[in-house]
């Protein structure tokens, strides 16, 4: 299948409007790393993954996804909205009272495409091995993937995880980092430097891919790529560039929009930067 | 009064062990993890029948917490394997994330819990984790009392959807239940009706219980004794109309006078029949080396002192 990049990156036009009127609405939330990885997940949902949209939590015969860095929930609900999951209405309840769109992503509220709490870091890679090792257990040959901040990785668990996936050739797992360089107390080179890191996961013996986030075309190009490698023996790692606030200029080069949420002109200057594709919730 | 006597003691790790096998036999869902402590959680039985089902993690205890979570996805049952200690304190944002408030259906199995595990000291002797367990909503808590309780509760949490925290220890103990019995989560068992006092006790302090019970028949005095394996959810209704008839309370428990079994006991009676109440418990310390005789002696939790607590109570009705 040839992938219409033209109509993901439509897609994702208006995914970035979801996100920010989502954290406008609520004035709170994460609109940085939400911006920034929202070509990935719009290719992964639209284009890769093996899915169903009637949620089944076991999600037999189907590609898992695994959001370890769940503050970015902007970007994953409304991917999960306008792909299907529950209605894009539901959007505008996000973080408000008696919502099934909590802050961070949780199962809690049975809300569909969600197989786990995430927030508290370092913890999504660990349950994805979980999900790949029942795959394997099942004859069930499709993949899981999972998300990762590139600050999420000062958590040690990661690096627990990351040992035991290469030790037990979890190879039908594709992770993949958004290496974005920024924290909330600002970039991780100051905070605590994250060093090589193709080096350090090629030493923990996974196969390491590097992939330009915020281009669909090469996000989907190694995509596939990443799943012509998987049953090879190796856990597959993704190192994705992306820029913090991506698709809303004054956004961008900042770790500022990490967690704060735009006022009513910033919000109106943002959504002019961004057209509605597919109309807004 | 019911004589209960034993022939052999056994440890109630080795319980776990036996139900592990048991269960796995019976139930092809259920998988089994250890962070490096095969042979002290008695895991050796299942590997060697069911070695596809086994995930020896290393000693990296937060990954198998959350591998344990993800394994359900996909209808496994996972059974975790290592001290009560890295069982929980270690990992409890992982616990309390990625299982409980996920509502994945984790077996958290716990050996070496309490003073019992003796010579190792206060690094490894945990006295917090029933406290800690209990409070995560919906986890089920339970502390079984000798081998054959021990393995039935391996064995039955299987059929229980959602966490489990099964709590059991190191030394060899007296094994007086019956090893054919039912394990009823969350339901009490009556060991020996009474009418001068309910001591409710949970995991090692039950035979303790019972050796108090018998010396204080011989003093007149009649000790109702019952079995609270399951510390949450609690038998409220054994334990009301227990206290209805004799009017106060001892608990007994290897843990921490704060948090355990003792404080949920009383969260019932203030709510409901408020009488006094004796803990047998650690009083807010951490433990030390020594056998565990001599540790349960020096920490206030020999069968002289539950006779004194249950002295002490009478007089205060």
């Amino acid at each position: 299948m040839t992938p219409d990049i033209d109509k993901l990156t439509k897609i994702a036009s208006q995914v970035r409007r979801d996100i920010l009127r989502m954290v406008h609405a609520c004035q709170s939330g994460h609109p940085g790393g939400s911006l920034g990885c929202t070509d990935y997940l719009v290719a992964l949902y639209f284009h890769t993954l093996k899915h169903n949209t009637k949620f089944d939590m076991d999600g037999s015969g189907e590609d898992l996804f695994f959001l370890s860095n769940g503050h970015i929930s902007p970007v994953w609900y409304s991917v999960l909205a306008r792909s299907g999951y529950f209605e894009v209405s539901e959007l505008a309840t996000f973080r408000k009272i008696n919502t099934r769109l909590q802050g961070h992503p949780t199962t809690h509220e049975k809300l569909p495409g969600i197989r786990v709490a995430s927030g508290s870091l370092g913890q999504g890679m660990s349950v994805a091995i979980g999900a790949a090792i029942a795959k394997k257990l099942n004859e069930d040959n499709r993949l899981v993937f999972s998300l990762h901040g590139d600050g999420e990785l000062q958590e040690g668990q990661t690096w627990e995880a990351a040992m035991y996936a290469s030790h037990n050739k979890i190879d039908n797992l594709i992770s993949t980092i958004d290496v974005n360089g920024q924290q909330i107390d600002g970039p991780t080179d100051a905070i605590l430097s994250l060093g090589n890191l193709r080096a350090k996961w090629e030493a923990f013996g996974w196969e390491v891919l590097e992939m330009s986030g915020n281009d669909m075309g090469d996000v989907v190009r190694v995509l596939d790529l990443a799943i012509s490698k998987t049953f090879k023996g190796k856990p597959i790692m993704i190192l994705m560039q992306t820029m913090m606030g991506n698709g809303v200029d004054f956004m961008m080069h900042t770790h500022k929009w990490h967690g704060s949420a735009p006022n009513d002109d910033q919000l109106a200057l943002a959504l002019g930067q961004l057209e509605e594709t597919l109309g807004d919730y | 009064m019911k004589k209960y006597t034993y022939t052999e003691k056994k440890d109630t790790r080795s319980g776990f062990g036996a139900g592990l096998l048991e269960v796995g036999q019976k139930n092809d869902k259920v998988v089994a993890l250890c962070a490096d402590l095969i042979g002290s959680l008695k895991m050796d039985a299942f590997i060697k029948e069911f070695p596809e089902r086994f995930f020896q993690i290393g000693i990296a205890e937060a990954n198998m917490m959350g591998i344990a979570a993800g394994l359900t996805i996909g209808g496994k049952i996972p059974y975790t394997g290592t001290f009560a200690n890295f069982s929980t304190g270690r990992v409890y944002d992982q616990i309390r994330q990625s299982i409980a408030y996920s509502d994945k259906n984790v077996k958290i199995c716990a050996s070496h819990a309490g003073l019992t595990l003796g010579e190792d000291g206060a690094t490894h002797q945990i006295l917090e984790d029933i406290g800690m367990m209990k409070m995560l909503p919906g986890m089920v808590v339970i502390n079984p009392c000798d081998y054959n309780q021990t393995k039935a509760a391996t064995i039955a949490i299987a059929d229980h959807h959602g966490p489990v925290y099964l709590r059991f220890g190191r030394p060899a103990v007296p094994v007086f239940t019956d090893p054919d019995q039912k394990f009823e989560i969350g339901k009490a068992w009556m060991v020996n009706e009474g009418t001068d006092v309910s001591i409710f006790a949970t995991g090692h302090m039950v035979w303790k219980a019972i050796e108090a019970g018998e010396k204080l028949a011989e003093a007149g005095i009649s000790a109702e004794i019952i079995n609270i394996h399951t510390i949450k959810p609690l038998d409220e209704a054994a334990v009301l109309k227990s206290v209805a008839k004799t009017g106060c309370v001892v608990t007994c428990e290897e843990h921490n006078r704060y948090g355990g079994l003792g404080d949920s006991i009383a969260q019932v009676l203030t709510r409901n029949n408020p009488v006094p109440q004796e803990y047998v418990a650690v009083n807010d310390s951490f433990g030390e080396s020594g056998t565990p005789d001599q540790l349960m002696k020096k920490y206030g939790l020999d069968t002289e002192d539950i006779i004194n607590a249950v002295n002490w109570v009478i007089k205060r009705k």
